[in-house]
C-alpha cells in the first residue's frame, strides 16, 4: 500500500516541527496523531463546535477546517503551549477558579477562543459580548454560566496584567 | 466548615489536566499496532440485507479486514439486551426484538451497522467502507409513533404485533373513573415531549486490545459505568469471560445518559481485535453520534386532571405512547414506565392516578435514558396541566400549586413512590421573592409599552433520584441491583486512595468525594486520590447516572470510612494506651479526648502496616470496603420560575430572568452543585426552545448534524439566579438527594409556561422555535 | 476526506495555470466552505489550489467612490477595517454577524460569493449595492453574477480577485439567524444608491438563492422608512420551508428584517 505524503514544517508551541503527512490531513489530526498534542479535540464534523480551536499566527481558528498545507510555515499555539511549563495562563486559571468546565472536552477550545476574544476586545468585554463571541464554541455541560464568568474574570486579570507592564 | 470539607467551594482537583490539555479521553489513547474501524451503515430506515460484497473493499489500500453480521452470528456473539423486564397490564412480558451488533438480515434504522472495515489508518478504513457494496431490499418504514401504530403499518419485529413493546399501566383505573365522575372541573391536555439527541461533546469511542497469549481483552471506552459494560459484554455477548476483560473508562467527555448503554461498536471492536490480531480503535464522528447514540424522550400524551369546586386535585389520568426506536436499548423499558409514571404525582396531593403507557417500535435510533429520563416528561406534563388549569380557573398559578402541595411527610403517592421529606412551600416562596413576583404586573405593563410581550412561567418539579434500592428495583423488573461500592485504602504514609464504583464524566467526583473524606479526617483534600473507571482497580460498581453518585456513591464511601476509622481508632487506642471510646479524630490526628495525647493519621497508618504493635488478633493493614444499598429513592425538588420577552414580529424568545430554587439536601461542594444545575437548566431550555430530532417520513434523520439540530449556544441562554432550600434526606448518612438532573427536569415547563403566558396562546409545543411562536401569535390573533 | 493534492501558488497567474494544468481542481482561500464539504465527502476535488496567501488578493482600498475588497481578505479584516466602517458601515456590520469569530478569522469575501450559498450573507450586500465582481478575466456586474442556488456566472477556472462596491447613500443589513447552523434563516440588505435607486435583497429565504424584493424596494423608494413597510405583504411563494421555518414565516422575516435593516442603515 502506498500513501502519498509530503513534508510540512511549522512552529508549534514555539518549537519547529515537521511531519510527513497526506495532503488531505487536517491540522487537528496532525496535532493529535503526529505530534501527540491531544488537548485539541474534535467534537463535530461541521466546523461548529470549536473544540478544535487553536491559534494560527495569533488568531483563533478551527483546526478541523485547516488543511496541513494551509498551515505549512505557520506559527501554531495549542492549549498545551498557552502557558509555560507548570504555569497557567490567566484564562486557564480563571476557568478553574470559576468552575468554567465540567467534562473538560470543550474546554481547551473554549480557552483558546476566549484568549483570542480578550486579545481583540481588551477590557471592554461585558456579558452580552462574551456570549455573542462564544458563538463558535459549544459546551454541553456548564450551561455557559460559569464559562462567561470565567472569561470576564480572566479579561479583568489580563487587563490588570497588561496595565502593570 | 473545614477548608476542604463538606460545604466548601473547593476548586476542582481534576481541572488542571483539563485546562492544560492533559485530559486523557479514549481517542487520545494510542497503542502500538493500532488499527482503525469504520462501520458500514444502513442508508435505509428499513431494509432486508440481501447480500454484502466485500471483494472491492478488501482490495483497497490498507484494508485489513471486512467483517459482517453473518460472522458475528457464526461466532455466536450475543444480541444486545434490555436489562429491565417490564410486563404489560395483561401480564405478558415486553416484546424484545432481536438486535444483533451488525445486522445480518434486516436493518431497522438509518445508521444501523451492517459491516465493519478495519484499516491501517482512519482514512483507509473509511475509504474501504465506501467500497463495501450492500444489496438492500428497501422495506416500508414507520418513522414515528403515529405511523407505527396506524392500521397496516410496517411491522418491525415478528415478536411485537402492532409494533407494541408493551402496554403497561400503573395506578387504579376504577378509582380514577369514580373521582373523575364527581369532579367540578376537568382539564384535558394533549402534548408531545420532543425527541432529543444527547450530544455529549466527546463522541463515543472504543479502543480494544486482545492479548492472545493471555486470552485477555482490554477495552478503553466512553462509559458511565465500565463495570456494567464488562458484566454485559461477558455475561450476555459471549465476547470474553469477565476475568479476561478489563474495561477502562478514562476521562469521559460528558454522558447525560447516552454513555450508560452498551453499544454495538464496542462489542464489534473487541471481537474484531481478536479476529485481526491487532488493537482496534473506533471513534464516532458527530454524524454517527446523531444517528446511533441512544436518543431521549419522544412521548405523545393525553392527560386529564380533575378538580373539585375548591380547585383541589381529585384525580389524574394519563395515556402515553412512548417511542422506543427500532430496538430496546439497555435500560429503555424503565424510562417511560418506572422513571416516568411513578412521578406523576409531582409535588401535589393527588389521591387518584392512573397511567397507561404503550411502548412503540419505530424505524428510528433506539431511545433510552437521557438526563432526567422519564422524570422530565412527567414534570413537563404535570406543570403544563396545572398551569393550564390556573388559566382556565383564572386563579394565580403559584397559589393553585400551593393549594395542592403535599405538606406532610412521609407521603405515599398512588404511584409507588413514598416521598420521605421536602418543603415545597419553602422553595416556591424563595422563588417568588427572588423574581419579585409581586412586581411582575408592573414589569409586564412596562414591557408592553416598549412593544414586548412579557410572560412569567412556573415549574415545581420533583424527581426520584439516588437510584436505587436493589430490592425495590428488582421487584419492578431491573436485571441488576443499584447499590454502590467503595474501598478506602489508607497508605502506610497516611495518604488515601478511595476507589469508587461511581464514574465521573464531568461531575467532579475527584473533588467532592475527596471533600467527604477530608471532612471526616480533617486532612487536606489533596492528600486523597479518587480512583474510578477501571475494572482492574475497582472491584465492582454500578456507575453514574440518575443523580445517584452523591446519594449512593458517597454513602458507600462513608460506610467504608466508618470501618477504616473504627479500626484506626482501635490502633490508636492501643498505642496511646487509652480506651477506644475516648479516641476522637481531629485535624488529621487520633486524639485521646480531653488530653494532648495524639497520633497523627500517618503514624496510625504506619503502625497498621508495620504490624509491630497492634491489638491482639488484629490483621495488619488499613483498608476497608463497603457496599451501600439505599433504603429508598431520594426526592430532590424545587421551583423554577422564568420571565421572558417574546418579540412578536419574529417570535423570538429572550430571557429577562431565570430563578432556580432547589432542595438537594446536603451540598458537598455548592460550586459544583451550581454547575450541575446550570448545565441541566440549559439542556432543559434547549428542549424547550431549540432541540428536536426530526425524522422524515421515510425514516431519514433530518437533524443529523449541528447544521440542523439546534444546540444551545451561550447567546441563547441567560445567567441564572440559584438558591437552595434544604431538607436533609433521612435515607442516607449525609442527607444527600442528588442534583444532576434537576435542571433538565424543571426547566422546560417553566419556559413554555412563560412563553404561552406572554403570547396569550396555550397551544404551543416544544421546541418553541421562533417559527412556532410566531405562528401561535398569529393564530391567537385570528 | 478523499485523497487530494494541495497546491499553494504565489500569484494569480500561477493559480490559474495550476487550475488549467490539473484535473478537477478547486480554489481554496479560507476553506470554510470547501473543507467542510470535502470532510463530509460531498466534494472530492483531486487538486486544491490555495489562493489564501496570494498578496494581490488581500487588501481593502477605498477611492473614487468605490470600496474595493480583494477576494482573499478575511471577514475579520473586513469587519475591523476603518475604511470599510467609514465608507460602507453596513458591510462591516454584516461581516461582524457572519459565522463566528474563528470562522471570521479564516473565511473570505471571495469564498462567500463564489459558492452562492442560499444562506450566505455577502451575496445580499453585493446585489443590493450593485457591486462589481472582478475576476482574473473580466468584470461582472452583480446583476449578472448570481445565477440561482450554488450557481454563478464564473467560468471554469475563473478566479474572483476583488469585489468593488460603489459607495451608497444609505445601507443597512439585518439578519435572523438559523437556530442551528447560525447562517441566515433570513437576512435582508437594503441600500439607497447615491443616485437614489433603492434595492432590498434577501438571503436565506428563497429557494432560488439571493433575491431582490420588489415590493420592499418600491415602498422604500417612495418613503425610506421602516414604517413604510408596515403594509407590505410578502408572498411565501418560492420561499424555503423546513423544520426551522415555514415559507410564511420566512416571508414575514423578509419584511421584518428589511424594516430592521432600514432602521440600522447609515
Amino acid at each position: 500500500m502506498t500513501i502519498v505524503t509530503r513534508k510540512v514544517s511549522l512552529t508549534v508551541n514555539g518549537k519547529a516541527v515537521s511531519a510527513d503527512v497526506e495532503d488531505r490531513t487536517l491540522l487537528v489530526h496532525l496535532l493529535r496523531d503526529n505530534l501527540g498534542l491531544t488537548g485539541t479535540h474534535v467534537g463535530c464534523d461541521t466546523s461548529q463546535c470549536g473544540a478544535c480551536t487553536v491559534h494560527i499566527d495569533g488568531r483563533a481558528v478551527k483546526s478541523c477546517t485547516v488543511l496541513v498545507g494551509q498551515a505549512d510555515g505557520s506559527n501554531v499555539t495549542t492549549i498545551e503551549g498557552l502557558a509555560g511549563h507548570n504555569e497557567l495562563h490567566p484564562m486557564q486559571a480563571a476557568f478553574r477558579d470559576n468552575h468554567g468546565l465540567q467534562c473538560g472536552y470543550c474546554t481547551p477550545g473554549m480557552i483558546m477562543a476566549a484568549v483570542d476574544m480578550v486579545r481583540r476586545h481588551g477590557g471592554k468585554l461585558d456579558e452580552a459580548t462574551v456570549r455573542q463571541e462564544l458563538e463558535g464554541n459549544i459546551c454541553r455541560c456548564t450551561g455557559y454560566h460559569n464559562i462567561v464568568k470565567s472569561v470576564l474574570d480572566a479579561a479583568g486579570r489580563m487587563e490588570m496584567a497588561s496595565a502593570a507592564e | 466548615m473545614k477548608a476542604d470539607g463538606i460545604g466548601a467551594r473547593l476548586a476542582r482537583k481534576e481541572d488542571k489536566r483539563f485546562i492544560t490539555g492533559k485530559g486523557r479521553y479514549v481517542d487520545d489513547v494510542r497503542v502500538h499496532g493500532m488499527t482503525y474501524a469504520h462501520f458500514v451503515r444502513s442508508p435505509h430506515a428499513h431494509a432486508r440485507v440481501k447480500g454484502i460484497d466485500i471483494s472491492e473493499a478488501m482490495g483497497r489500500p490498507g484494508v485489513l479486514a471486512v467483517l459482517t453480521g453473518r460472522e458475528l452470528v457464526d461466532d455466536k456473539i450475543g444480541n444486545l439486551i434490555c436489562g429491565w423486564m417490564v410486563h404489560s397490564k395483561d401480564g405478558s412480558p415486553m416484546k424484545m426484538g432481536a438486535w444483533p451488533a451488525m445486522a445480518p438480515e434486516t436493518v431497522r434504522f438509518v445508521g444501523q451497522a451492517v459491516a465493519v472495515v478495519i484499516g491501517e489508518t482512519r482514512n483507509q478504513a473509511r475509504d474501504g467502507a465506501e467500497a463495501v457494496i450492500v444489496d438492500y431490499e428497501v422495506l416500508p418504514a414507520a418513522a414515528d409513533i403515529k405511523a407505527a401504530i396506524a392500521p397496516g403499518a410496517p411491522q418491525l419485529h415478528p415478536e411485537a404485533a402492532g409494533n407494541a413493546v408493551f402496554n403497561w399501566s400503573i395506578g387504579d383505573d376504577k378509582a380514577v373513573d369514580a373521582a373523575m365522575s364527581k369532579a367540578a372541573h376537568k382539564v384535558t391536555f394533549e402534548l408531545e415531549n420532543n425527541r432529543l439527541i444527547p450530544n455529549a461533546m466527546e463522541p463515543r469511542a472504543a479502543l480494544a486490545e486482545y492479548n492472545e497469549a493471555e486470552e485477555h481483552f482490554t477495552l478503553h471506552t466512553t462509559s458511565q459505568n465500565p463495570h456494567v459494560a464488562r458484566l454485559v459484554l461477558s455475561a450476555f455477548y459471549n465476547i470474553a469471560q469477565e476475568h479476561k476483560l478489563r474495561v477502562i473508562a478514562p476521562d469521559v467527555g460528558g454522558g447525560f445518559g447516552s454513555k450508560i448503554f452498551i453499544y454495538p461498536e464496542e462489542m464489534v471492536a473487541l471481537w474484531a481485535s481478536k479476529k485481526v490480531g491487532r488493537p482496534v480503535k473506533w471513534t464516532s464522528d458527530r454524524t454517527e453520534a446523531f444517528l446511533t447514540d441512544a436518543h431521549g424522550r419522544d412521548h405523545l400524551t393525553k392527560a386529564t386532571m380533575a378538580f373539585d369546586a375548591n380547585h383541589k386535585i381529585l384525580a389524574l389520568r394519563v395515556d402515553t405512547h412512548a417511542n422506543f426506536g427500532a430496538y430496546m436499548s439497555l435500560f429503555s423499558s424503565s424510562v417511560p414506565t418506572y422513571l416516568y409514571a411513578t412521578l406523576l404525582s409531582g409535588q401535589y396531593n393527588i389521591p387518584n392516578i392512573y397511567a397507561e403507557v404503550t411502548g412503540v417500535y419505530t424505524n428510528t435510533a433506539p431511545i433510552d435514558a437521557y438526563r432526567g429520563a422519564g422524570r422530565p416528561e412527567a414534570s413537563y406534563l404535570l406543570e403544563r396541566l396545572i398551569e393550564t388549569a390556573a388559566r382556565t380557573f383564572k386563579v394565580d398559578p403559584a397559589e393553585l400549586r400551593r393549594k395542592n402541595f403535599i405538606t406532610s411527610f412521609p407521603h405515599q403517592t398512588p404511584v409507588i413512590m413514598a416521598y420521605d421529606i421536602g418543603d415545597f412551600n419553602a422553595s416556591l416562596d424563595a422563588a417568588l421573592k427572588e423574581i419579585d413576583y409581586a412586581g411582575f404586573p408592573a414589569r409586564k405593563e412596562k414591557a408592553k409599552k416598549e412593544g414586548k410581550l412579557r410572560g412569567i412561567g412556573f415549574s415545581c418539579y420533583i424527581e426520584a433520584c439516588g437510584i436505587a434500592p436493589s430490592k425495590a428495583v428488582g421487584s419492578l423488573g431491573a436485571g441488576v441491583g443499584l447499590w454502590e461500592s467503595a474501598e478506602v485504602r489508607v497508605n502506610p504514609v497516611g495518604t488515601i486512595e478511595v476507589l469508587t464504583g461511581s464514574h465521573s464524566h464531568g461531575q467532579g467526583h475527584e473533588t467532592t468525594f475527596a471533600q467527604v473524606v477530608a471532612d471526616r479526617l480533617g486532612i487536606p483534600a489533596n492528600q486523597i486520590q479518587i480512583v474510578h473507571g477501571d475494572t482492574d482497580k475497582v472491584q465492582f460498581g454500578m456507575g453514574t447516572y440518575g443523580s445517584r453518585s452523591g446519594a449512593v456513591g458517597i454513602s458507600a464511601i462513608v460506610k467504608a470510612m466508618e470501618k477504616v476509622e473504627a479500626k484506626a481508632k482501635k490502633i490508636a487506642a492501643h498505642q496511646l494506651e487509652a480506651s477506644e471510646s475516648d479516641i476522637v479524630i481531629e485535624n488529621g490526628t487520633f486524639k485521646v479526648t480531653g488530653t494532648d495525647r495524639l497520633m497523627p493519621l500517618a503514624s496510625v497508618a504506619l503502625a497498621a502496616y508495620t504490624g509491630h504493635n497492634l491489638p491482639d488478633g488484629m490483621e495488619p493493614g488499613l483498608k476497608e470496603g463497603a457496599f451501600y444499598d439505599p433504603t429508598n429513592f431520594t426526592f430532590p425538588s424545587g421551583t423554577y420560575v422564568c420571565e421572558v420577552d417574546v418579540d412578536a414580529a419574529t417570535g423570538k424568545t429572550s430571557f429577562v430572568d431565570f430563578v432556580a430554587v432547589d432542595d438537594f439536601g446536603r451540598l458537598i461542594n455548592p460550586m459544583i452543585v451550581e454547575g450541575q444545575v446550570h448545565g441541566g437548566l440549559v439542556q432543559g431550555i434547549g428542549q424547550a426552545l431549540l432541540e428536536r430530532a426530526v425524522y422524515d417520513n421515510s425514516g431519514q434523520l433530518v437533524t443529523a448534524s449541528y447544521m440542523d439540530y439546534a444546540m444551545p449556544r451561550a447567546e441563547d441562554v441567560p445567567s441564572f439566579k440559584l438558591q437552595h432550600t434544604t431538607t436533609l434526606c433521612p435515607g442516607n448518612p449525609l442527607g444527600i438527594k442528588g442534583c444532576g438532573e434537576a435542571g433538565a427536569i424543571g426547566a422546560p415547563a417553566a419556559v413554555i409556561n412563560a412563553i404561552t403566558d406572554a403570547i396569550g396562546n396555550n397551544s404551543l409545543e416544544m421546541p418553541a422555535t421562533p417559527d412556532r411562536v410566531w405562528h401561535a401569535i398569529q393564530s391567537g390573533r385570528a | 476526506m478523499y485523497e487530494t493534492i494541495y497546491h499553494r501558488p504565489s500569484s494569480i497567474d500561477e493559480a490559474a495555470a495550476l487550475f488549467a494544468k490539473n484535473e478537477d481542481g478547486k480554489y481554496l482561500a479560507g476553506g470554510h466552505t470547501l473543507i467542510p464539504v470535502m470532510k463530509s465527502r460531498l466534494a472530492a476535488p483531486s487538486n486544491v489550489i490555495d489562493i489564501g496567501r496570494i498578496p494581490a488578493l488581500i487588501g481593502i482600498e477605498a477611492a473614487g467612490g468605490t470600496l474595493m475588497i480583494k477576494a482573499a481578505t478575511t471577514y475579520y479584516d473586513i469587519m475591523s477595517s476603518t475604511q470599510v466602517k467609514q465608507s460602507i458601515p453596513a458591510i462591516a456590520r454584516l461581516t461582524s454577524m457572519l459565522g463566528d469569530p474563528q470562522v471570521r478569522a479564516r473565511g473570505t469575501i471571495g469564498g462567500s460569493i463564489a459558492n452562492n450559498d442560499p444562506a450566505a450573507d455577502f451575496p445580499a450586500a453585493v446585489l443590493a449595492l450593485g457591486a462589481t465582481i472582478r475576476t482574473n478575466k473580466r468584470d461582472i456586474a452583480a446583476d449578472d453574477f448570481f445565477k440561482g442556488i450554488f450557481t454563478t456566472a464564473l467560468q471554469d477556472g475563473e478566479l474572483i480577485t476583488a469585489v468593488l462596491f460603489p459607495l451608497a447613500a444609505k445601507a443597512g443589513y439585518s439578519k435572523f439567524r438559523h437556530p442551528a447552523s447560525r447562517f441566515a434563516l433570513t437576512g435582508v440588505f437594503v441600500a439607497q444608491s447615491k443616485g437614489g435607486d433603492v434595492r432590498a435583497v434577501a438571503t436565506g429565504a428563497s429557494q432560488s438563492g439571493v433575491m431582490r424584493v420588489g415590493e420592499i424596494e418600491k415602498a422604500l423608494k417612495a418613503n425610506w422608512s421602516a414604517a413604510a413597510l408596515d403594509s407590505v405583504k410578502i408572498s411565501p411563494d418560492g420561499l424555503l420551508e423546513d423544520i426551522h421555518g415555514t415559507a410564511e414565516y420566512r416571508a414575514n422575516l423578509v419584511k421584518v428584517m428589511a424594516q430592521r435593516a432600514v432602521e440600522s442603515a447609515e
